[in-house]
């Protein structure tokens, strides 16, 4: 297959992808720093470039609440939003996850107010984590890319039919410009196929009511069905990550480990950090640690066993969360990641780290600094700690 | 125009088996505006009264495809519904004839989805939003709304020692959606059959954004006998409290003419019901909550009367 290379900001990547999936119907509201992702597509639209129609509603509730209503009607739908504009949609979006539409959003990760901040965190998406969406985070603008294709066949799978939000992190790589590999239309359209709405209020041969409610007799069989849905989901995945693999060169599973076959000491970390990190590993290792990352690319469904066992050899673990849960005991992802080495019959000596909130750069010398923390203490700690805290 | 006899014979779309209350005013005008047009609906509704007693799991008394999502955003929805649609059509995927009806109640409307419909109308979607008016928040209890009258006695908004009903008077929403500059705007109610069928039928005939306010009587709510549900309807508009109107591309008719001199004193109404009944103990300060409601009233069907002269000269 013929590629195209061309250098494009995560931003632009995302709006690619989201020409060449060329959905029926995209409804969105303007947010820094995901704006831009519905500017370009804007243009594609008028350009008459993608068959989609463009819903520009006055609010991101009334965004996902359209898309809802798009979806159930049996066409193919897209958003895109960050931060406030996400967690406004909120209450929609567990709606649209019970209705089990396979709505497809790229959320540009950045900071939840208060204090007002326009830069990355991972806050927003953690907010959301308990909605029924499946979350796959992206590393840099290629993997957006690929990230929002499968996307849409993982989210639209039969035994699955779940909303799905891909990330990238804001500014650092929606605003960041790198090498970006495009495949032709073709080959993409022809990967994702054509769409098969799971149920269809336009269908007036088969009225149907959707959205009822669901009260003591039932709810809790709807919450199940969900649940096997979301299991389903993992597999999908791997099934449709592997594919994408093959057809177009690179594939993709439930996190990349990098370095960890002989690690003593493991980082996980999600998104843009996992490149620091990388490079933070490479000088650690002429140090004579050895040290590896695994990160997670996907975060509901969450891989616990999976996890676990890519664990189970090392001495100790770093866990870095750039958003805070708020508990005093530790960040989204060492919460998942403790409870995946409990179940799993695992204790090790961790670390867990907050760090990047607001955008709070992080540098490799931090990362390589939590290495050295770990491989010198042989207990571990329950204390969560802030990185990059200016000193009083 | 269809009159009962003639949309009893269209096949229903809105079924029985519903769970609202003997003598709801909704499931009344859901059937003048289902059956006032020969195409397929597709309705949205808000969360209330109409959409929780309509169908509850497993059953449904929806006979035509219907979709509920939350409180605020029964517009929004059926806005994404019509955006699918026109996509679809265009693509040649879809070849159906259909209308959109969107619906909430006055709490759905006036207050929490207010934004939801502005942007919905504003984006010139081609469905017809239907407000069933019953003035509180009836599914959580009787709250207050922004439509709960001045001195009303709602839960939020109790008849107290201190404080008689609500502080407030209505918003005027109708008015509010003409100025959305839409095609067509109405006012009617459940006890004007004609009335009401006669606008949903010109609405329906109209391709873009209508909105239709429709005053919808509340057994429990109002405190009033459930055989007398036309009458308040018709009291209502008797006193000018909800007067009929239409507004066709900003052009105004008052379709039941109804000037100061011969409307009923809104006293009559009031006097029916018991969120209205501390106000009939006839001391000064009930009086005067009265003669509030009563000057609101005349103000409004005044403002009407000039908004038909300056519009519709003709209009007799
Ligand atoms: C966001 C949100 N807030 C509050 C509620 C609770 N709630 C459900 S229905 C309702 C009142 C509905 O009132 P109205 O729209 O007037 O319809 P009615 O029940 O009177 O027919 C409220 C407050 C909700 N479902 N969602
Ligand atoms: S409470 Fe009022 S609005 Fe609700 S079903 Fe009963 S009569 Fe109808
Ligand atoms: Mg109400």
């Amino acid at each position: 297959m013929e590629k195209t290379i061309v250098a494009r900001t995560g931003n632009e990547a995302m709006a690619e992808a989201m020409r060449q999936i060329n959905p029926d119907v995209c409804a969105a509201y303007p947010i820094t720093p995901a704006t831009e992702i519905m500017q370009i597509f804007s243009s594609f639209v008028n350009d008459g470039l993608v068959n989609t129609n463009l819903i520009t509603v006055e609010s991101e509730h009334s965004a996902m609440s359209a898309c809802v209503g798009s979806a159930a009607a049996g066409a193919r739908t897209m958003t895109a939003t960050s931060s406030q504009g996400l967690i406004y949609m909120h209450e929609i979006l567990f709606i649209a996850a019970s209705l089990r539409l396979p709505i497809v959003m790229a959320d540009v990760n950045r900071a939840i107010s208060g204090p007002i901040n326009i830069h990355c965190d991972h806050s927003d998406t953690m907010a959301e984590r308990d909605s029924g969406w499946i979350q796959i985070f992206s590393e840099n603008s290629q993997e957006a890319y690929d990230n929002m294709i499968q996307a849409i066949r993982i989210a639209e799978r039969k035994d699955v039919s779940l909303p799905a939000m891909v990330t990238t992190d804001g500014f650092i790589i929606s605003h960041g410009m790198e090498r970006l590999e495009t495949y032709p239309d073709a080959e993409v359209k022809k990967f994702i196929g054509e769409y098969n709405p799971p149920y269809n209020v336009l269908n007036l041969e088969k009225p149907i009511t959707v959205g009822s409610i669901v009260l003591t007799d039932y709810y809790l069989e709807h919450k199940k069905a969900q649940h096997e849905a979301m299991k389903n989901a993992k597999k999908a995945i791997l099934d449709i990550g592997k594919e994408f693999g093959k057809v177009f060169g690179k594939e993709y599973g439930f996190f990349e480990e990098y370095k960890t076959s002989d690690a003593d000491y493991v980082l996980v970390c999600l998104g843009s950090t996992a490149g620091t990190t990388k490079a933070a590993i490479e000088e650690l290792r002429q140090e004579g640690i050895k040290c590896g990352l695994i990160k997670i690319r996907m975060f509901r469904p969450f891989p616990a066993e999976e996890l676990a066992a890519a664990l189970k050899k090392c001495k100790g673990i770093v866990v870095l969360d750039r958003s805070e849960a708020m508990n005093t005991q530790a960040g989204p992802v060492a919460t998942e990641i403790k409870a995946a080495l409990y179940d799993a019959g695992i204790a090790k000596p961790m670390h867990n780290y907050i760090y990047g909130l607001g955008g709070r750069e992080i540098y490799i010398e931090d990362i390589k600094n939590v290495f050295r923390n770990i491989s010198k203490d042989t207990k571990g700690s329950n204390e969560v700690k802030y990185l990059g805290l200016k000193e009083a | 125009m269809a009159n009962p006899k003639q949309s009893a014979l269209v096949e229903e779309k809105f079924i029985g088996g519903h769970r609202a209350c003997a003598g709801c005013g909704f499931p009344i005008f859901l059937k003048q505006v289902l059956g006032s047009t020969s195409d397929p609906i597709v309705v949205v509704s808000a969360t209330g009264c109409l959409e929780v007693t309509s169908t509850i799991f497993p059953f449904s008394a929806w006979k035509t495809p219907f979709l509920h999502n939350a409180f605020e955003n029964s517009a929004a929805t059926c806005s994404g519904i019509e955006g699918a649609w026109q996509s679809l059509k265009k693509q040649g995927k879809y070849d159906k004839n259909v209308k959109f009806l969107a619906l909430g109640g006055d709490g759905g409307t006036y207050d929490i989805g207010l934004q939801s419909l502005s942007g919905a109308m504003e984006r010139r979607h081609d469905m017809m939003y239907v407000c069933y008016n019953n003035e509180a928040y009836m599914n959580t209890g009787v709250q207050r709304s922004g439509a709960t009258q001045f001195g009303q006695h709602t839960t939020t908004s109790p008849a107290g020692k201190a404080v008689s009903g609500k502080t407030q008077g209505s918003k005027n929403l109708t008015e509010i959606m003409v100025a959305h500059d839409l095609p067509y705007v109405a006012q009617t109610t459940i006890g004007y059959w004609q009335d009401a069928t006669k606008k949903f039928e010109k609405a329906w005939a109209i391709t873009g954004p209508k909105f239709v306010n429709v005053y919808s009587p509340c057994v429990p709510g109002w405190g009033y006998h459930m055989s007398q549900t036309v009458k308040m309807s018709k009291m209502a508009v008797e006193t000018n409290l909800w007067p009929l109107y239409e507004v066709e591309n900003g052009v105004y008719t008052i379709t039941f003419k109804n000037p100061v001199e011969k409307r009923k004193p809104v006293e009559e109404f009031l006097k029916l019901q018991v969120r209205f009944k501390h106000l009939m103990k006839g001391d000064d300060k009930s009086k005067a909550i009265i003669a509030q409601i009563q000057k609101t009233i005349d103000e409004r069907y005044a403002h009407l009367e000039l908004m038909e002269k300056a519009t519709n000269p003709a209009a007799k």
